[in-house]
């Protein structure tokens, strides 16, 4: 199946997702930790991004929290658009605090010394 | 007859996105059976074993979230003596004709400072359970779907939570059961409230927005029940959101998850039994993440921020 490369423009990061995944889903497996992905089905609006670059297929989604004007700017909630090419995307929703922490010292020093 | 006024709640009118999705979803993923269509377009639905043409309706929307929730009363005596007693105490109340919901009679609606619709009823046509009500058999649940035993309680977002325990204990006779407290060690977080003998019918959750959904939950008969639904949710692929797992408050077995427009359900079993002389349970903020998800010990960050 065709897959494609999702680069958050917040962070550089990318990663590769399937064209029959969502780009939610995607993001999900970059194991994050403490994601709040949300509902995951158009509803709750925590995972709000803006596609900078490139074209997605789309469902329905919650108009509390996607107007008409934003989804035609491509303002969508990920968990209901999977990617037709690569997109560069920014994160929106609440889930921004996880998917942009930057990883501290604090990790590092955990580290088993060499 | 010990149970008087208001009795059990009755109904929940949720908002889907798309409805062909979501008749599919209710009836062969929840294992509801559908009781109707009216001329707008809402599809009704109940449990096997629920008596009542429904207990569930969903209406196509371009927004997810819960458009009412209604609870059954005693009689048409009751209802009107409740309509009185909330006018009073100063709460603007509206009639729905009869029949404006199918086989169901006038109800009495009204709006609660967290800013949901809340309505009272007397009168829904009894359809009967699958069983029926001459030397039963009982309904083995191994057919598709989950078959949940009935649409049990609602959990509930809002600002002024305050004024909605008052109203919902000193107007419409509900007891408290539980409550949270925020660091203050006085305001509430949550409370949960019933008007039967079980440990909650209604729960409310202090939100900045009003007017929003948590869940609303359907009962199940045993913690192998709750199992059982987790298996048909993952062979689904159902948006988990957490769970099976046991809440500390009520003591219930659960799992939040999602329906396809992001409401959040939940499929939970046992919560003891409550009567109005037991005092309130009170948890602290330090120990809320026990009560909320009692092996897990913490919060996910999904129970205060996600809800339509």
């Amino acid at each position: 199946m065709p897959t494609h490369t999702i680069t958050i423009d917040d962070t550089a990061e990318s990663y590769r997702c399937a064209d029959t995944r969502s780009v939610l889903e995607g993001m999900e497996a970059l194991g994050k930790k403490g994601i709040p992905v949300g509902c995951r089905q158009g509803g709750c609006g925590v995972c709000k991004v803006q596609v900078l670059e490139g074209s997605y297929q789309k469902r329905v989604m919650s108009r509390a929290y996607v107007s008409a004007e934003e989804e035609a700017a491509g303002c969508v909630l990920s968990c209901r658009i999977r990617p037709a090419s690569d997109l560069r995307i920014r994160v929106l929703g609440k889930i921004k605090k996880n998917v942009c922490r930057v990883v501290g010292p604090a990790d590092v020093s955990n580290r088993c010394p060499t | 007859m010990a149970m008087t006024g208001v009795l059990r709640p009755g109904h929940a009118q949720l908002r889907v996105l798309d409805m062909d999705e979501s008749v599919k979803f209710y009836t062969e993923v929840i294992g509801l059976m559908e009781t109707g269509r009216d001329a707008s377009g809402r599809v009704y639905f109940k449990t096997r074993a629920e008596s009542d043409h429904h207990s569930l309706i969903l209406r196509q929307c371009d927004r997810a979230g819960m458009d009412f929730f209604g609870f059954k009363v005693l009689d048409r005596a009751t209802l009107d003596e409740l309509d009185k007693k909330l006018q009073a105490y100063g709460v603007k109340t509206e009639r729905m004709p009869a029949g404006e919901l199918l086989e169901t009679g006038e109800r009495v609606r009204f709006q609660i400072p967290t800013g949901h619709t809340i309505e009272l009823y007397a009168e829904k046509k009894c359809v009967g359970s699958v069983i029926g009500y001459n030397d039963p058999e009982v309904d083995v649940i191994d057919g598709p779907g989950i078959r949940p035993v009935r649409m049990d309680h609602a959990l509930i977002y809002g600002g002024d939570i305050d004024a909605n325990l008052k109203l919902f204990t000193e107007v419409l006779g509900f007891g408290l059961v539980e409550r949270v407290k925020l660091e203050d060690g006085k305001t509430d977080l949550a409370t949960w409230v019933s008007c039967s003998a079980k440990a909650h019918d209604l729960a409310m959750v202090r939100h900045k927005e009003d007017a929003k959904l948590h869940h609303v939950a359907f009962l199940l008969e045993s913690w192998e029940q709750v199992l059982r639904a987790a298996d048909i949710m993952s062979k689904n692929r159902v948006s988990i959101d957490i769970g099976p797992t046991r809440h500390g408050v009520t003591q219930g077995l659960t799992i939040y998850f999602f329906d396809p427009s992001g409401n959040r359900l939940e499929t939970f079993s046992g919560g003891y039994s409550w009567y109005p002389d037991m005092p309130a349970v009170t948890w602290s903020w330090d120990e809320v993440g026990r009560g909320i998800f009692y092996h897990d010990r913490k919060l996910n960050d999904a129970f205060l921020s996600v809800v339509t």
